[in-house]
C-alpha cells in the first residue's frame, strides 16, 4: 500500500508517515473494504445461487450418474474381473439375479432400465420383464440357481453386449455424455470411434453458430442505420421513434412470435399480399423454415443492437466527421474512418448480446423453426423434457457455455474487452 | 396490546390458509375440449360431493415434470392425466404411487370394477384407465379436391392426394405408419422396427414424403393447419378433429385407417400428501357416470358399463367403434426405443 503509506508534498520530497498514521490508514482501508464488501454481498449472494450453483451442478451432472453404481454396487464389483470375452462369471450373474429382486421390491428397476437403455437400446423391457419374472423367487432359490434363472428369464442376458452396457453405465464419472454431445462413443475395448447410431450435435451446433450469426448480421444491417438516424435526428422524432424500438421489446416474445405465424403462414398476411400484387401466384413457403426463424429472431432482438449502438453514437461529436470533410475526405471515406471506429464499443457490445443470446434461444426457433430453423436449445429441450436423460442434456448445455466463453475469448483477442459498452 | 392482536391475526390468518390447503387436490391434465369435459363430468361432481377444492392445472404430457417434483421431494402434482406410452415408464421408475383396485367402484350394472374396466384399462398398477384415443388422419372435406383419401398408403402417395402433411413432430406414430404404408402386417410392427433394418425401412418411406410434411408441435395446432390450408392431410388426436367439427361446424373428415390408438389413466404422483384424497377422487372420477361424459369428446370410455349410455349417434366417431383397422400403441417398445429412436428421427430430420 505504498500509494497510502506515502504521500507526496509540494516539493516533491517524500516523507514516510509515522508508525501510528499508517496504522490508522490501514484500519481505514480495512473498514472500507468491510463496508463495500457488505454492500456488495447480497449480489454475490445472489449470484452464488442463481448463477454459480446452478452452473456449477450442470458441469458436475455431465459427468456424474451415480445411478447404477448405487443399485448394484456388488454385481459391478464383481463385473471389474470380467474379461470380456464372453459372458460373465457365474457368482456375477447369481449376483445380479439376486440384486433384480431386490430392485423390483424397491421398485427401482425403471431406474436401472432407463440407464442400461442408454447404452443398449431395446434393453429397458429386458430388465423390466427379468425384474418381474425374478420378483417372487425364494432367495434360496435364486442364490443356488441364479445363473439359469436369469438366463431363462430372457435370452438377452447371454449376449455378452448386456453385460457391456452394465459395467459402462456402472461408472459413476464417466465422459459419455460429453463424447455423445461431440457424436462420439467409446466401443467395448474402452477406445473412442465416431458415435454410430446417430451423428445430430455436431451437425446442430454448427447450424445453431450459423444461424446466430446470420441473426447477427441481419440485426447489425437493420440496427445500424436506424441508430444512426435516431441519435442524430431532433429530440422529437426521435424520442417517438425510440419508443416505436422499445414498444415490441417490451411485448411479450410468445405475442412477437405468434404474430409472425399469422404473418407467415401459408394463407397469411404475407402470403395473401404477394399474391393479391401478382409476385406469385403459388403461396411461398416461409413459416416452419431456417427464414421464419431469423426473421423472427432478428425482430426480437432488433433493440439489444440498437440501444448500445445509439448510446454510443450519441456521444460521438459531430464535429469530427465535419472536420474530416472540411479537410477534404469524401463522406464514405470519413464514416469508414472516423465514425466507424467511433461507434466500435457500440457495435460490438450489440453484436455480441444479440450472438450470444441467439446461440442459447429456444422459445422462437420452437415455435417457427420447424425442421431447418431447430437449434442446439431444441434438442437440449427435448433431453430434459422427452428423452430425459439430464446427464446428456446437462453435457450439451456444458459444452454451448464452453463454445461462448471461446468465442468471447476470441472476440478479446482481436477487439478487446474493454471496447465494449452497453450504454 | 396491538402486537398481541398481530400475531393472533396471523396466527388465524396461517391456521385457515392451511385449513384451505389441506383439502385442496391438485389435478394434472390436457386442457383444451378434454380438460373441459373432464372438468364438467368428473372434477365438478367430485367438488360438489365432498366439499373440497381442486386447482386444476394443464400439461403437454410427458414424464420429465413428474420426475422433477419426485426427485426434488417437492410433490405439487396429487393427480395426473398421463398417457399409457409414458405410464410404463413412470411407473417402474417409482414416480407414481401404485392404486389398489379394491377402492374401484363397482359398475351402475352392479358389476364388479375388475370386470367392468375394459382389461387394457387395468393393466397397469399405477393407473386407472380414464379413456381410449387415437391418432388418426383427417382432411378439410371442401379443399381435398377430387379424390378423398381413404388409407393409410394415401398419406404416404402425394400423387394420389398432392398437398403438404401435418405430422406431429416425434418418432411416434409417424414410424408406425410409415411402416403400414409400406405393407408391414399390423401385428408385426413394433418387431419390425426393434430391427435396423425396419427402422430404415421406416424412415425411407417417410423420406418419400420428407417434402411434403409441415411439422407441428402440439395437438392444438392440426385442426388449425387444416383450416387455414396449411396441410391437405393432418395427423391428429381425434378428440381435436370432432371438437372442430361438432363445436364450429368444420368440414372435417376422418380416416380412420391404421389408427394408433392408446389410453389416457389417472395415476397419483408418488409421495403426494393427499394421497388418500386422490384415491378417493380417482375412485369418483372412473366410476360409470363421470366416463360416460367423455365420448362428448369423442374419446371412447374404459367401462363397459359406460358405453351402455353413451348417445348412440356419438358411437361411430369413438375410438373403440374402429379398434378392427387400428393400432394399439406399445408402451413397452417406446420405452425401450423412445431415445434411440428420437435421435435418429432428429438425425434424419436435419439429413
Amino acid at each position: 500500500m505504498s500509494d497510502i503509506q506515502t504521500i507526496n508534498r509540494p516539493q516533491s520530497k517524500i516523507i514516510l508517515l509515522t508508525e501510528q498514521e499508517a496504522g490508522f490508514a490501514r484500519k481505514e482501508v480495512r473498514r472500507y473494504r468491510r463496508t463495500a464488501f457488505f454492500m456488495v454481498a447480497p449480489l454475490l449472494l445472489f449470484l452464488l445461487f442463481a448463477f454459480v450453483a446452478p452452473i456449477g451442478t450442470m458441469l458436475h451432472r455431465g459427468f456424474y450418474s451415480p445411478v447404477v453404481a448405487n443399485l448394484i454396487p456388488t454385481t459391478l464389483e464383481h463385473l471389474t474381473t470380467w474379461d470380456g470375452e464372453n459372458i460373465p462369471d457365474d457368482a456375477t450373474i447369481t449376483q445380479l439375479a439376486v440384486d433384480f429382486k431386490r430392485l423390483a421390491a424397491d421398485r427401482t428397476s425403471g431406474k436401472f432400465a432407463e440407464a442400461i437403455n442408454r447404452n443398449m437400446p431395446g434393453a429397458s423391457s429386458t430388465i423390466k420383464s427379468t425384474a418381474r419374472k425374478l420378483r417372487k423367487v425364494e432367495d434360496a432359490e435364486l442364490k443356488q440357481n441364479g445363473v439359469a434363472l436369469l438366463l431363462k428369464a430372457n435370452k438377452k442376458w447371454a449376449d455378452p453386449q448386456i453385460w457391456f452396457a452394465i459395467r459402462k453405465a456402472g461408472q459413476t464419472y464417466s465422459d459419455t455424455h460429453y463424447l455423445k454431445a461431440l457424436d462420439l462413443e467409446r466401443n467395448n475395448q474402452g477406445e473412442l470411434q465416431i458415435r454410430k447410431s446417430a451423428q445430430i450435435y455436431i451437425q446442430l451446433y454448427t447450424k445453431t453458430l450459423k444461424l446466430a450469426l446470420y441473426i447477427t448480421l441481419t440485426c447489425l444491417l437493420l440496427g445500424y442505420p436506424l441508430a444512426y438516424y435516431l441519435a442524430n435526428a431532433p429530440a422529437k422524432s426521435a424520442n417517438l421513434l425510440m419508443i416505436f424500438v422499445l414498444l415490441p421489446f417490451w411485448t411479450s416474445l410468445l405475442v412477437r412470435t405468434t404474430s409472425w405465424i399469422a404473418l407467415l403462414q401459408t394463407n397469411g398476411v404475407v402470403n395473401s399480399f404477394l399474391m393479391s400484387i401478382g409476385i406469385t401466384s403459388e403461396p411461398l413457403e416461409m413459416l416452419y423454415t431456417e427464414f421464419s426463424t431469423i426473421i423472427a429472431m432478428t425482430h426480437i432482438l432488433l433493440p439489444f443492437m440498437i440501444l448500445p449502438l445509439y448510446s454510443v453514437m450519441k456521444g460521438i461529436d459531430p464535429t469530427y466527421m465535419k472536420a474530416a470533410m472540411s479537410m477534404g475526405a469524401k463522406p464514405i471515406p470519413a464514416f469508414i474512418k472516423i465514425y466507424l471506429p467511433n461507434t466500435l464499443p457500440g457495435l460490438s457490445a450489440g453484436a455480441l448480446l444479440v450472438f450470444i443470446i441467439s446461440v442459447g434461444y429456444y422459445i422462437t426457433p420452437a415455435l417457427v423453426g420447424g425442421t431447418d430453423g431447430q437449434m442446439i436449445s431444441n434438442i437440449i429441450a427435448f433431453h430434459m423434457q422427452q428423452s430425459n436423460n439430464w446427464g446428456l442434456a446437462a453435457a450439451l448445455g456444458t459444452l454451448l457455455l464452453v463454445l461462448i466463453l471461446a468465442l468471447y475469448w476470441l472476440y478479446d483477442r482481436f477487439v478487446g474487452a474493454s471496447n465494449i459498452k452497453l450504454g | 396490546m396491538i402486537l398481541k392482536k398481530l400475531i393472533a391475526t396471523a396466527a388465524l390468518a396461517t391456521m385457515l390458509c392451511s385449513v384451505a390447503t389441506a383439502d385442496e387436490l391438485t389435478v394434472v391434465s390436457f386442457g383444451g375440449a378434454y380438460g373441459a369435459a373432464q372438468k364438467q363430468h368428473m372434477l365438478d361432481p367430485w367438488v360438489a360431493a365432498t366439499g373440497h377444492k381442486i386447482l386444476s392445472e394443464d400439461y403437454s404430457g410427458g414424464i420429465a415434470e413428474i420426475k422433477a417434483q419426485v426427485e426434488a421431494n417437492n410433490v405439487q402434482w396429487d393427480v395426473v392425466d398421463i398417457e399409457v406410452i409414458d405410464l410404463e415408464r413412470a411407473c417402474s421408475e417409482g414416480l407414481l404411487e401404485v392404486i389398489p383396485h379394491s377402492i374401484l367402484k363397482a359398475g351402475d350394472d352392479g358389476v364388479a370394477a375388475e370386470d367392468d374396466f375394459v382389461p387394457a384399462a387395468l393393466a397397469n398398477e399405477c393407473g386407472v384407465g380414464n379413456i381410449v384415443w387415437t391418432v388418426l388422419y383427417a382432411y378439410n372435406s371442401e379443399k381435398i379436391g377430387a379424390t378423398a383419401p381413404t388409407s393409410i398408403a394415401d398419406f404416404f402417395d402425394t400423387a394420389k392426394i398432392p398437398g403438404k402433411r401435418a405430422m406431429r413432430k416425434r418418432p411416434q406414430v409417424n414410424l408406425e405408419w410409415a411402416l403400414l404404408a409400406d405393407g408391414v402386417a399390423a401385428d408385426k410392427i413394433y418387431e419390425v422396427l426393434a430391427t435396423e433394418e425396419g427402422q430404415a425401412q421406416a424412415f425411407a418411406k417417410l423420406d418419400s414424403i420428407k417434402g411434403d410434411i409441415v411439422w407441428f408441435d402440439s395437438w392444438s395446432q392440426a385442426p388449425q393447419l387444416l383450416n387455414d390450408g396449411g396441410a391437405a392431410l393432418a395427423q391428429s388426436a381425434n378428440g381435436r378433429i370432432f371438437a372442430a367439427i361438432q363445436k364450429d361446424k368444420k368440414p372435417f373428415a376422418m380416416v380412420w385407417d391404421a389408427h394408433v390408438y392408446d389410453l389416457d389413466v389417472w395415476a397419483v404422483v408418488k409421495g403426494s400428501a393427499k394421497k388418500d384424497l386422490a384415491f378417493d377422487f380417482i375412485a369418483s372420477a372412473t366410476a360409470t357416470i363421470p366416463l360416460s361424459g367423455m365420448p362428448d369428446v369423442a374419446y371412447g370410455p374404459t367401462r363397459k358399463s359406460s358405453t351402455a349410455l353413451v348417445d348412440p349417434a356419438v358411437v361411430p366417431d369413438l375410438p373403440t367403434s374402429h379398434l378392427d383397422v387400428g393400432l394399439k400403441a406399445d408402451g413397452i417398445f417406446w420405452a425401450d426405443f423412445g431415445e434411440s429412436l428420437g435421435e435418429k428421427f432428429n438425425e434424419w430430420l436435419l439429413k
